[in-house]
């Protein structure tokens, strides 16, 4: 294996970890607590996106690895994320034959 | 040649040639069961208020068409030539998973089938012969594919058999785009493979990333046809459109998965017979994966007629004209390429050049789809039918065709008959124009799809006629390709290394190959390693024989076994029996374990 | 795992060649959540009867769900870690605990599942359980498929088949195991925590 790559020592391991609890506690908290829900969603979305980021990047390598490697998952979820807005925009947005009829 | 022979020899091989060979005769077999579905379609619709066969019959026959043609003739036969080719042209001894390679073809032919099962078994769910086939069409819209509206086994054959070549399919993308980026000769730099190869990698990544779509969409279809689920079932608050942008968003996909395969042997069979390489090689390369990517963006151009609403149309139908244009540059460079070039008309070349002019016609009556206004009086009307045969037939059927002309030699070791080969093109070429161009008319006229019979107040008598004539004369060229096939088996001209002045490394071996390819591994120096150019001289070739033993890795039982327990899997909703289910996952886990733990070295 | 000829391979990226198939496999996956999940967002809040999310998701309950699978992947990393070093007594261990976690995990779903199914939320109920369950129980799916796996390896741990030669099956198991992680990390925001 032609591969170099340091591996992240037990410590990052451990850091990623309470930073991954650290958001969770957040999330939940963000969902109970009434004063956050007109921003719900977003801060929701930012938190899990920074959770995943962290898994990816740390624990699955992704950082430290060829780049390569970020193109041929990169890729398809830049892809699926793009089906997804489509598919959300389609169903809900001024696409559908409702929204447009509405607005004019 | 110490190649074992025998049936095990073939049940247990990991041998990517051999392996494109099981793909090619199966799915020929296939080609020809489609092509008789198809004959009989057209002698149904030879005459206004045709009795050749049911309406329940006539609406198998069209789905089992387009299901067979599309998964189990044009994608396995373009897989042949994957797994025959790729790894010849990048300079490797087989692909990077061997025995995943065995998997992907075992899976295949039980799909097949599966599917081609449920022609004879209706007496086993008390119904008749010939009455249980899959026949919602081969795009299966729901709700008519719900089990409210379709009650019998039909549907559930179509969506197992789906499934179950779905995963043969999955498997061999992650294959090659391993294979084409990983095991690459010393030298062979990406921008100096074959196009042919390049074709095949981005095929690759469109099936890994589209399968998944439709594996969703055909689970949430059994799951209502199965367990009570209302994916699909407007009542409910869910609506069949659904189901539409999850086809559509694989089915889009899949038909550039059917023809960029066909375009990268037109770019390598042009350059052969031009004695000139490919025009513009960067530019077609970037202009295929270009192709890749925007084949993304258009779906819901499928959708014109359902009331996406006029911001949707717009934005689809911008995509999908947008498209047009990394073809029209391919069409360009092949063009160039022939320009100023001294052509040998081979069969091969005959049946590229043929594929240029029938994908441009198909191109544009595609272009004419694009415009939504346009498009809401040809959907769903035989002009439709008329733009897929034109770029399905006319493109992949040619451009697969010419892959077989050029490398039947190298499989085989033996040439086919050029003579015959002519006939078989001219035939082919004359019948195909006359079954399909009229179908432009026969659209325009008000003639609906799938309708298995029609008024002769319509108008399109005469035209149904010479299609159907068209038909019957591609049929006799495929009878043409078929002798030549057989005569030349024993009797065709033995092949040497080379029989075409190739310039790429697959006809730097012997015709056929020797089990392990190539003698010494070769070091490529440009993009055309067996030609003289003004830049560099040919590359030499690999000597006779290997300086030193080269391990082989054996036979491995395991693939076939695994790849057994998905039909079992797929009988259990059949037979509405669950324990067969869990019958199929022991076979495939067991496969799977002794896979695993199976010594193999590659 | 017997996969050492792959990996004594010279290849023309000089990464390895199951390690890339694998993760062009995760990318596959994306497109199959996604399928699953914009399949959930797009059919929220059309349900025509209930029970409807608010009245049945238990926060508090997958919250812990959650906890436990994001520490079954820090676990995952420790035993890839303890692997590579050759502590193969942490590495069986860490490899043991991940299954085990991932087993609390289904454990978790099944309670959950069968305490829905008791306050009438069935598979057929409605719409929100047609894309809760499908869409969870393909994910569960995943999950158990991964804990058979770990246990796998766990076992040719202990027959001694596994060490840091073979690291590289181990760190493919944890993509997997890791990537499982992230799809619920995406589910828990998406249909538990945004009603």
């Amino acid at each position: 294996m032609s591969e170099e790559h340091q591996h992240p020592t037990v410590d990052v391991y451990l850091r990623v970890a309470a930073a991954l609890v650290i958001l969770t506690v957040l999330e939940v908290g963000v969902f109970y607590v009434p004063a956050f829900h007109a921003v719900l969603v977003p801060v929701l979305l930012v938190l899990s996106a920074a959770k995943f980021a962290l898994v990816v990047m740390f624990y699955m390598h992704l950082k430290a690895d060829n780049t390569f490697f970020t193109f041929l998952f990169g890729a398809p979820l830049v892809l699926a994320v793009g089906v997804m807005v489509a598919l959300l925009l389609l169903f809900f947005g001024a696409l559908t034959l409702r929204g447009a009829a509405g607005a004019g | 040649m110490s190649e074992a022979r025998g049936l095990k020899s073939w049940l247990t091989t990991t041998d990517h040639k051999r392996i494109g060979l099981l793909y090619f005769w199966t799915a020929f077999i296939f080609f020809l069961i489609g092509g008789v579905e198809a004959l009989l379609i057209r002698a149904q619709l030879a005459q206004p208020n045709g009795h050749v066969v049911s309406a329940e019959t006539y609406n198998q026959l069209f789905t089992m068409h387009g299901t067979t043609m599309v998964f189990l003739a044009l994608m396995p036969l373009s897989a042949s030539f994957f797994n025959y080719i790729v790894p010849l042209q990048i300079g490797a001894r087989d692909v990077a998973f061997p025995r995943l390679n065995a998997f992907s073809y075992w899976v295949f032919l039980s799909g097949g089938l599966l599917l081609n099962a449920s022609w004879v078994t209706g007496p086993l769910f008390h119904a008749g012969m010939l009455n249980v086939a899959p026949d919602g069409g081969w795009f299966g819209y729901a709700n008519l594919t719900e089990r409210q509206f379709s009650p019998g086994p039909n549907i559930d054959f179509w969506l197992l058999g789906l499934q179950v070549l779905g995963i043969s399919s999955l498997a061999a993308g992650f294959n090659f785009i391993v294979t084409i980026l990983n095991l690459r000769a010393p030298g062979m730099k990406m921008m100096r493979l074959p196009v042919f190869t390049w074709m095949t990698l981005v095929t690759q990544f469109l099936v890994i990333t589209a399968f998944p779509v439709i594996t969703v969409g055909l689970v949430f279809l059994m799951f209502d046809r199965f367990f009570g689920t209302h994916f699909y079932v407007h009542e409910a608050g869910a609506t069949p459109l659904l189901w539409q942008h999850l086809f559509w968003l694989f089915g889009h996909p899949e038909v550039y998965i059917l023809i960029l395969p066909a375009m990268g042997i037109v770019s390598d069979v042009l350059p052969t017979f031009s004695r000139k390489p490919l025009f513009g090689y960067p530019v077609v390369v970037y202009s295929g994966i270009l192709i890749g990517f925007m084949g993304w963006g258009v779906w819901s151009h499928h959708m014109f007629s359902v009331g996406l609403g006029p911001i949707a149309d717009s934005v689809f139908a911008a995509t999908t004209m947008l498209i047009a244009v990394p073809t029209g540059v391919k069409i360009f460079n092949w063009i160039a390429t022939l320009w100023g070039g001294a052509i040998r008309g081979t069969t091969a070349l005959h049946f590229a050049v043929g594929f240029i002019a029938m994908f441009v016609i198909g191109g544009l009556s595609g272009v004419t789809h694009a415009s939504p206004p346009a498009d809401l009086q040809q959907t769903d009307t035989y002009y439709v039918v008329a733009h897929i045969h034109y770029v399905l037939f006319g493109g992949t059927i040619f451009g697969l065709f010419a892959g077989i002309y050029y490398w039947w030699p190298k499989m085989t070791g033996r040439l086919l008959s050029e003579r015959l080969g002519k006939w078989h093109f001219w035939l082919q070429f004359v019948g195909m124009n006359l079954a399909f161009f009229p179908m432009h008319f026969i659209g325009l006229l008000g003639m609906p799809r799938r309708i298995y019979t029609y008024g002769p107040d319509l108008g399109v008598s005469t035209l149904n006629l010479v299609s159907t004539v068209g038909a019957f004369l591609i049929a006799v060229s495929i009878l043409v390709l078929v002798y030549n096939f057989v005569r030349t088996r024993r009797r065709g001209q033995r092949a040497p290394n080379d029989p075409w002045g190739g310039a790429t490394l697959e006809w730097s071996i012997p015709s056929p190959p020797p089990v392990y390819n190539f003698s010494v591994i070769p070091t490529v120096a440009n993009r055309l390693p067996r030609w003289r150019t003004e830049h560099h001289g040919p590359m030499t070739d690999p000597p006779a024989l290997p300086p030193a033993p080269i391990h082989v890795p054996g036979g491995s039982w395991w693939p076939v076994v695994a790849a057994l327990g998905l039909p079992v899997m797929a009988l259990a909703p059949l037979t509405h029996t669950l324990w067969v289910a869990f019958l199929g996952a022991a076979v495939l886990l067991f496969g799977i374990y002794r896979w695993a733990f199976e010594p193999f070295e590659v | 795992m017997t996969h050492a000829g792959a990996t004594t391979h010279h290849t023309s990226l000089g990464l390895d060649n199951r390690k890339m198939a694998f993760w062009a496999f995760i990318g596959s996956e994306c497109l199959l959540f996604t399928s699953l999940i914009s399949t959930y967002l797009v059919y929220k809040g059309r349900s025509v009867v209930g029970p409807y999310p608010h009245e049945i998701l238990n926060i508090p309950f997958t919250s812990v769900s959650t906890f436990d699978l994001l520490m079954s992947s820090l676990m995952m990393v420790l035993a890839l870690a303890a692997v590579q070093r050759g502590d193969m007594k942490w590495g069986k261990i860490w490899l043991f605990s991940t299954a085990l976690l991932g087993l609390v995990f289904l454990g978790g779903q099944v309670i959950e599942f069968t305490e829905f199914v008791h306050q009438g939320l069935t598979i057929g109920t409605n719409l929100f359980g047609c894309t809760f369950f499908v869409l969870t129980g393909t994910h569960g799916a995943h999950v158990a498929v991964g804990v058979l796996w770990l246990l796998t390896l766990w076992v040719r741990a202990l027959q001694g088949k596994l060490g840091p030669a073979n690291a590289m099956t181990v760190e493919i198991t944890g993509l997997y195991w890791h990537f499982v992680d992230v799809v619920w990390i995406i589910i828990f925001t998406v249909v538990y925590l945004i009603q």
